[in-house]
């Protein structure tokens, strides 16, 4: 099949086809990075542009190195929150950054559906880095190609997704990226963070974290943001983590051969224990290596064909 | 040796039986209820209860202990023998003790003397937030484990409306209910009793009945969104058990108490300032008192419990106002409530059910059946007995009863706890 996409917005808009495609592609661009020059003309005169308006060091990184081995340019442009509030609005800047005709424009912003609002009106493609509580489409993309790699397949897998769910764009974009290639989803928090009307993405919602990894292929910690404790979301990070903290014990409840997902930066002895983190079962460190490759992948498609630019 | 109860009627709401039964119990469990004359007497205690109901061991949902703290008031050995000889076998203590049980370290103090010195069961119930104070959440999974049945701020409602609903989803996770002690506390002010034509003619401050009543809104609201279960503390007015009751029958997970003061006496009580009649909330009107009572009869209020609530002179010999709220009941409870049976309002099995079978139903505790297997705590009442209060002669460390010279019909003459008699009219 061709991909045909303009922009990458969310896992919601994909169909299991062209996630597969987007999946078989990575596949195929992973040996790049193994080569001692990592590095293939594919994408060069391309520019890509991406514009962060929350810190994030490892996505920006991970898309910008993503873009060199293929030879795109890259420009990057993060923008604080506060400068952001006194300064033009995000069409301006948007419009500004379209006049020096970029190709691509990856986009980070801590509102929900501002990648949508760019791309209704930029003629450039928009891919989604994380919007708000909303979605972040590649890392749902990494994190199936980790499992696909791992299990060999992604339909009838168990998988768990354990913490704070409310407040997870990772959260909603592997809800929905999982759901679509046939995996069996449970969520599991305290009700604090689970949103009541989540049971209609198909998703079985649980209150104890053995309940959610009974069985399960595979286990993704969502970080825990402290500040959430202050927000009354759950009294102390003591009782979090002996609640909904994933210790060596749990995993005995588990498949045999269950993988440990988190998409980072973990709060070791928080939301995961140091020896689980670390452990034979843990594919943390292969969803970074994928990450790169799902994003190389991203590029290639959108901006890979000639026509489009 | 086990213990046979003879030619009793049993009344056990949750098997529906109202039957005569003789009921054999050993080693503290319940082994058989059957048809009278079929167990046999050789080598068994016998008690016999020719003319007398047996039933479920009475379980007080609601009572404040003082232990620890406020042991000149009430300990647990106190206020659990004034349970013994009210017919209570089980109590729930309310955690605004002094530290406040909201860790798992008090709770576990209250179980350990509950276990040394205890004449009933004694279910914890821990606070909702730190210190009771409204602020921030309490370690809910910590205090399950340490053996908490449920959370409450009884006395210091949680005011903020956020915080209240993250607790319901918190303790939701859990499975424990939060019983509310419903009352906004600005609407309350500083009034001191319920306010109509007695707080004015009195001269005294003034509790509107909707300072009950916005708050029960508030809770039901809450649990209509959060899908937690919710408990309604000592209901008093017309207006809150309309709004339950319209909870219910919207599918809404709420449940709800009254107290035996609040259908037996009127804010009338109050006159000639008798503080043993200030309590909180207030006691109301005619017409809510009716209200009450239609609400048991309907199932509106699953559960009556006393709020037993001791003070001793020194909170209590005061101007009105400067005088605490709260009164003892542990005592009076069933006394008081065998009336709304004798008086045809409810049947013997809906307010055993009322003060047994719901209240462990509502905490998830055992108890409140008869069941072969279940705990042997029974209380075996003569309902003709006619018998006067005198408060000299409770077992609680407490006085503070308005019912003081009361005749009342109805008694526990027996209180059997795993199968032990602990109290004996
Ligand atoms: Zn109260």
């Amino acid at each position: 099949m061709a991909y045909q996409r303009k922009d990458l917005l969310g896992i919601e808009d994909l169909s299991a086809e062209e996630i597969q495609l987007i999946l078989d592609t990575a596949d195929s661009l992973k040996e790049i990075s193994t080569r001692s020059i990592k590095k293939v003309p594919t994408l060069r005169g391309k520019t890509v542009v991406t514009l962060f308006y929350e810190p994030s060091t490892r996505t920006r990184m991970s898309f910008e190195i993503a873009a060199k081995r293929l030879s795109a340019d890259t420009v990057n442009l993060t923008v604080a929150a506060s400068s952001a509030v006194k300064g033009e609005t995000l069409a301006d800047t948007a419009h500004n950054l379209e006049a020096m005709q970029p190709d691509l424009l990856i986009i980070r912003h801590q509102a929900s559906g501002a990648p949508h609002f760019l791309a209704r009106r930029l003629r450039c493609g928009v891919v989604n880095a994380g919007d708000g509580l909303h979605e972040h489409p590649t890392q749902a993309l990494l994190d199936l190609l980790t499992v696909r790699e791992a299990k060999g397949r992604l339909s009838g897998l168990k998988v768990a997704i354990i913490g704070d769910i409310a407040h997870s764009r990772v959260a909603r974009s592997n809800i929905r990226a999982f759901t679509k290639m046939g995996s069996e989803v449970t969520v599991a928090g305290p009700a604090t963070m689970l949103p009541p009307y989540l049971a209609t993405m198909g998703v079985k919602m649980v209150y104890s974290l053995e309940e959610a990894v009974r069985g399960a292929d595979v286990i993704m910690m969502l970080r825990l943001q402290l500040e959430r404790m202050g927000q009354w979301f759950f009294p102390t990070l003591r009782e979090y983590s002996a609640t909904f903290g994933l210790a060596l014990r749990h995993l005995a409840l588990a498949k045999e051969d269950v993988i440990i997902m988190h998409p980072g930066p973990i709060n070791r002895g928080v939301e995961i224990s140091p020896e689980v983190a670390d452990g034979p079962y843990s594919v943390i460190l292969e969803q970074v290596t994928n990450g790169v490759a799902v994003r190389m992948a991203v590029l290639l498609l959108h901006i890979g064909g000639g026509e489009k630019s | 040796m086990s213990l046979l109860i003879t030619g009793g009627l049993v009344v056990d709401p949750s098997q529906n039986l109202t039957a005569a039964r003789d009921v054999l119990i050993a080693e503290g469990k319940i082994i058989a209820l059957e048809p009278p004359g079929r167990l046999l007497p050789e080598g068994r205690q016998i008690i016999a209860a020719q003319g007398l109901v047996v039933t479920c061991g009475l379980i007080d949902m609601h009572v404040h202990l003082r232990e620890p703290g406020e042991e000149y008031k009430e300990t647990i050995a106190s206020g659990t023998r004034a349970a013994a000889q009210g017919g209570f076998t089980a109590v729930a203590a309310m955690p605004n003790t002094k530290p406040v049980n909201d860790n798992a370290t008090t709770t576990r103090f209250i179980l350990e003397r509950a276990k040394l010195t205890a004449s009933a069961r004694v279910y914890p119930v821990a606070a909702v937030t730190v210190g009771s104070q409204g602020q921030a959440l309490a370690e809910y999974a910590d205090l399950k484990g340490a053996g908490a049945v449920a959370l409450s701020d009884d006395g210091r409602p949680v005011m903020n409306a956020l915080l209240m609903r993250r607790a319901l989803e918190y303790a939701r996770t859990f499975d424990l209910p939060i019983i509310s002690h419903a009352e906004d506390l600005h609407l309350r002010a500083d009034g001191v009793m319920h306010e109509g034509v007695v707080s004015v003619c009195l001269g005294l401050k003034g509790i509107p009945a909707a300072a009950e009543e916005v708050m029960v809104s508030r809770e039901v609201a809450l649990a209509q969104l959060t899908g937690a279960r919710l408990h309604i503390a000592h209901v008093s007015t017309a207006g809150s058990v309309e709004i339950i009751r319209r909870a219910k029958a919207a599918g809404i997970p709420v449940t709800a108490e009254t107290a035996p003061h609040y259908f037996s006496l009127t804010d009338e009580a109050v006159e000639g300032y008798n503080t043993n009649a200030k309590v909180n909330p207030p006691l109301r009107t005619a017409t809510d008192v009716a209200a009450i009572k239609a609400g048991l009869a309907d199932g509106t209020l699953d559960a009556i419990a006393s709020d037993h609530a001791p003070h001793s002179s020194l909170e209590k010999d005061l101007e009105f106002a400067a005088a605490a709220f709260g009164l003892i009941g542990l005592e009076t409870s069933l006394g008081l409530s065998l009336k709304l049976v004798h008086d045809g309002h409810l049947t013997l099995s809906q307010l055993i059910a009322k003060m047994s079978t719901n209240p462990a139903r509502i905490l998830g505790v055992e108890g409140g059946t008869l069941t072969p297997g279940a705990p042997a705590d029974l209380t075996i009442i003569d309902l003709q007995r006619e018998w006067q209060v005198e408060v000299n002669s409770f077992a609680s460390k407490s006085r503070n009863c308005p019912f003081q010279g009361w005749r009342l019909k109805g008694q526990a003459v027996y209180t059997i706890l795993g199968g032990k008699v602990v109290w004996q009219a």
